[in-house]
């Protein structure tokens, strides 16, 4: 019986050891590209050595006891053997060690999280003597609009940043709620339609960097993806003019077209009418198009501002 | 005119699929077959008398199970479906619209129509035997659970052919789940479904405060109770603490979709991070809830088949009271990434990470019940052992998750998939396998086969890994669930590969407990000692099947596993000779729970379609019903001593 049972055991955990060894390169959130994922990746990988830990002694007194007492004869048998306080105690102590030994680095990370990473390259001429890039990020069923508030650019389905640069991702959702997902580059952050929401992320070197929405928002949503490009300095002030030069103006038309549920393919726009740095979501877009005021949509209690407190809460 | 009817009936059922059109013949076929066979063996008066109107909670118990088990089978054909169409990059097997709605489905039906009440069913059969009662306290509003339930699960299947099914997944967020964005009555069938079943949900939990707190048999104090009875006294308190929330939230979604309200809309003011938080507040709970009763079988099981006491008793209570409080502080874990504050997210995280404590104490609990016990391989028992690493890894990556940095890379992501995986299936599903082994001859009176349960355990326990811990990778290689198709490229094929064979093997190792099923009803070995494991506690004192009465002397309870001791007792001669017998009063049957339940269906069929002509008439039918029981006066009756002498001599059980 015992035989049997190791034997199985090992035959369900082939696949697994097939994997770890296979390809530990296409798994993008151990393989860090930037600051933020990289934080989060030690984090990750500390609590994975903890809890490997933990298992493997459950697992060494599991085989040990089916091995010494699940066979027909053991010697040892003790019906009376119901408690033992000093075990009892040892082993509510060494999970409450093991917590705080994940609990403090996981609060020094969350704080640390809010902070823009350090820039590891020379800003581009762009940014216009700024250190960080400011991006507006809005989701719409089933796309991504970018806008660059300072360059006054959009573009739908990919961003371009610079490398080494702190790039602020401000998050919005027009309809339904998404997240905001690049896993080479760090955590997600979910889109909402009443509070805007912040990200912090920062590429390392230039290269292009899969992005998808992570919360379910309907039909199009496995193929709500876009792409982070991310360019040296130069490159990316040569990527804006050229935007800025050769690319059709978004039109109000245009943008309401955009706000359609449908998939759209990537596009860039030289400029954006006011009404887009509204953040409209919307029913506060409806709103307008009925000739209201939108404001009166906006949730009691919460600054709906662009520069307001979002995120908090 | 008649283009109006063929546009309503083109809504109305669900057209346009091969797999639908398969589903509507099958329903009416099986329906068909039901009606005939039990008309031809004149079977109607014997299901109306024994079976629709009972109070008997063990008969409660066994439709519960049979409903479960049907749920199961429909919730893992939905997710055989998904796995079908995620086996290879690019299939089309489902698209997108469909692919949404079978994993709505298979999330509901799995925690909501199959898991919660298998459980409900164990503790129907189980609880009052353990704790030597004739019945749960309230035995007509036990009916009344069991009835809505059933009522809640037919709606909720109804959607399949009739109407669409919900598509905005098992948490419905909004404001996906609003009527602005998710027009149509899929998401009503949800709203409605859920909520009647969870009325006979709450009801529950109080009907099982009650019974184990006023109908324990004399000396059975609190903490000499049998473990799993301890459990359900814990879970209920759980459901009484966190339906109500969810049955606001789901009015509230109600209110909005049928009604234009706006509490979780975009416009007007509406939150949908209220949504979230009501949800929650509710859905963490509820996991606890189907939790803690398999911790309690389990730790019954374990001690069985060990041969031992459980270890460390008290521990094992206090854990889970321990975890019963934290289940209710923990619950933002499930929304991390949505722009809380610092201090927020790392109180949560911390308050997640101490429920491993008091779980990880009970794990070590177990396994030293096993050292230096006698351990003996039964099909229950594989279960229970099994879950023990099985579950050891859900719990460990359930910290991780809850480790709020790390969490926004986990997030949505197949590795949360495979956690939750882990502790239902490694926990509630092995746990409800297991009972069901377990107690099934003290249901039936006859066993089911060792052999064929052993081969059942092994395959789904093998499947189940091969399916499920490839998913973790996928997680990290950054697939998100709620996808229903990804490109070739992203080197997620062959891990996709892997998962649906281990799937499809789950579901052969589910049939292979089903053929054992019927194959027992036929071939099993009957148990004519009641007691067939050489059980520790007092459901194992009574003949198999238990009679209606349970207990033909109540026991007196002196000692944690009270029936050891009365066999010990006996073995040194010094058993006490029985009393005679006494009538034995026990509660009449009625025929309103399963009419009132009937009103509710129909009511939440009309209000589904926003029929107020047929939901109004629904909702009188179920007042007109609650007035009729109030003017039922004499609903007992005894059973007479005559009658008690027959049955326990027909069980061997006078000499
Ligand atoms: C044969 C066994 C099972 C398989 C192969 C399976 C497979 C899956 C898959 C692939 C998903 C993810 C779908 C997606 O996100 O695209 C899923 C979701 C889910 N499963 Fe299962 N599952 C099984 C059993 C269970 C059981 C026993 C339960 C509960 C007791 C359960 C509860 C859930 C829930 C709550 C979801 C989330 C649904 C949602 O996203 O709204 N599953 N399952
Ligand atoms: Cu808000
Ligand atoms: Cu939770």
């Amino acid at each position: 019986m015992i035989k049997t049972f190791k034997m199985k055991m090992a035959v369900a955990l082939l696949p697994l050891l097939a994997l770890l060894t296979g390809c530990s390169d296409n798994i993008a959130v151990l393989n860090p590209q930037g600051p933020v994922a990289r934080e989060q990746y030690h984090l990750i990988v500390w609590s994975l050595i903890m809890m490997s830990l933990v298992l493997a002694i459950v697992l060494i007194i599991f085989i040990y006891v089916l091995v010494r007492f699940g066979r027909r004869k053991s010697k040892g048998f003790d019906p009376n053997d119901t408690g033992n306080r000093k075990l009892e105690i040892i082993w509510l102590i060494v999970p409450v060690l093991i917590c705080i030994l994940l609990a403090v680095p996981t609060v020094k990370t969350l704080y640390a999280l809010n902070q823009p990473p350090k820039a590891t390259a020379a800003a581009p001429a762009a940014l216009n003597g700024s250190k960080t890039l400011t991006i507006d990020v809005t989701s719409v069923q089933w796309k991504w609009l970018f806008r660059y508030p300072d360059q006054k650019i959009e573009t739908v389905n990919y961003v371009v940043i610079p490398a080494g640069i702190p790039v602020q991702f401000r998050l919005h959702a027009y309809d339904a709620m998404n997240a905001f997902w690049v896993p080479e580059l760090g955590g997600q952050q979910y889109t909402m339609t009443d509070m805007p929401m912040k990200l912090w992320l920062q590429a390392d070197k230039p290269g292009n960097y899969d992005g998808r929405s992570s919360n379910y928002s309907g039909r199009g949503f496995a193929q709500m993806t876009f792409t982070v490009m991310a360019r040296s300095a130069n490159d990316f002030d040569n990527w804006i003019s050229s935007v800025k030069n050769n690319q059709p103006a978004l039109t109000h038309a245009k943008y309401m077209q955009l706000l359609e549920p449908n998939t759209v393919k990537p596009q860039e726009f030289s400029s954006y009418p006011a009404i887009v740095a509204k953040d409209f979501n919307k029913a506060q877009m409806d709103a307008v198009m009925n000739g209201e005021s939108p404001e009166k949509d906006s949730m009691p209690g919460m600054d709906m501002g662009n520069g307001g407190k979002g995120g908090q809460k | 005119m008649m283009d109006s009817i063929t546009n309503f009936l083109s809504h109305f059922f669900v057209t346009g699929d091969p797999m639908i059109y398969g589903a509507d013949a099958s329903i009416a076929l099986v329906s068909v077959a039901v009606l005939a066979v039990l008309t031809y063996f004149k079977k109607w008066k014997w299901l109306w008398n024994e079976w629709l109107t009972t109070v008997d909670h063990k008969k409660i118990g066994i439709m519960y199970i049979i409903a479960a088990l049907l749920m199961f089978f429909r919730g893992g054909v939905d997710a055989l479906m998904m796995r079908t169409q995620l086996a290879m990059p690019g299939l089309s097997f489902l698209n997108a619209e469909h692919y949404n709605q079978v994993f709505t489905t298979h999330g509901t039906i799995m925690i909501i129509f199959a898991a919660m009440p298998f459980i409900f069913g164990l503790m129907n059969i189980a609880v009052p035997l353990q704790i030597g009662a004739r019945d749960v306290a309230f035995p007509f509003l036990n009916a009344v659970s069991f009835w809505l339930f059933f009522a809640g699960a037919m709606l909720f299947n109804l959607s399949f052919v009739i109407g669409g099914s919900p598509d905005a997944g098992w948490s419905s967020y909004a404001p996906f789940a609003g009527i602005e964005l998710n027009p149509g009555v899929g998401q009503n069938y949800y709203v409605l479904a859920v909520q009647i079943s969870g009325i006979g949900s709450l009801a529950t939990g109080i009907n099982f405060l009650v019974t184990i707190l006023k109908m324990r048999a004399p000396g059975m104090k609190l903490f000499k109770m049998p473990m799993f009875s301890w459990s359900i006294l814990i879970t209920s308190v759980i459901i009484i603490f966190a339906f109500p929330a969810f049955t606001v939230a789901l009015a509230l979604m109600t209110i909005d979709r049928l009604f234009g309200a706006h509490f979780f809309t975009i416009a007007a003011g509406g939150s949908p991070m209220l949504w979230a938080n009501l949800f929650w507040f509710w859905g963490h709970p509820e996991v606890y809830i189907v939790l803690l009763p398999v911790f309690g079988i389990f730790s019954d099981v374990i001690a069985t088949f060990a041969h031992k006491t459980l270890f460390g008793y008290a521990v094992m209570v206090w854990s889970m009271i321990a975890i019963s409080f934290l289940s209710f502080i923990t619950w933002l874990h499930h929304f991390f990434t949505m722009g809380n504050t610092a201090p927020v997210n790392a109180f949560f995280s911390i308050s997640t990470m101490l429920i491993a404590i008091p779980t990880g104490v009970k794990i070590f609990n177990w396994l030293f019940t096993l050292n230096k016990g006698r351990i003996e391989f039964t099909t229950p028992m594989l279960w229970a052992l099994a879950f023990i690493p099985n579950f050891t890894i859900g719990g460990v990556t359930g910290v991780m998750l809850a480790m709020a940095p790390a969490d926004y890379q986990y997030h949505n992501s197949y590795f949360l998939v495979a956690h939750f995986h882990s502790t239902l299936i490694a926990g509630t599903v092995f746990g409800i396998f297991c009972g069901l082994h377990y107690w099934w001859p003290k249901m039936f009176g006859y066993l089911l086969d060792e052999k064929k349960g052993k081969w059942a355990f092994w395959v789904f326990m093998i499947s189940f890994n091969i399916c499920f811990m490839p998913m973790y990778f996928l997680g990290l290689m950054g697939m998100t669930r709620r996808m229903y198709t990804y490109p070739a490229g992203l080197g997620w094929g062959p891990i996709n590969f892997i998962m649906t064979i281990g799937a499809f093997g789950m579901g052969i190792g589910f049939a292979i407990m089903a053929y054992n099923i019927v194959w027992s009803a036929i071939h099993g070995k009957k148990d004519t000692t009641g007691d067939p494991w050489d059980g520790r506690t007092l459901e194992w004192s009574i003949a198999s099947p238990a009679p209606e009465y349970n207990f033909a002397h109540i026991p007196t309870v002196s000692t944690r596993d009270a029936f050891e001791t009365m066999k010990e007792e006996k073995r040194a001669g010094r058993a006490k000779p029985p009393a005679p017998f006494k009538p034995i009063h026990m509660p009449n049957n009625s025929g309103i729970p399963v009419i009132m339940s009937a009103f509710m269906f129909v009511a939440g069929f009309g209000f589904v379609f926003w029929w107020f002509w047929m939901a109004i008439p629904g909702v009188i039918g179920v007042i007109a019903c609650l007035i009729a029981r109030s003017f039922v006066y004499d609903d007992f009756h005894h059973i007479p001593v005559d009658e008690i002498e027959r049955t326990e001599r027909a069980a061997g059980r006078l000499s």
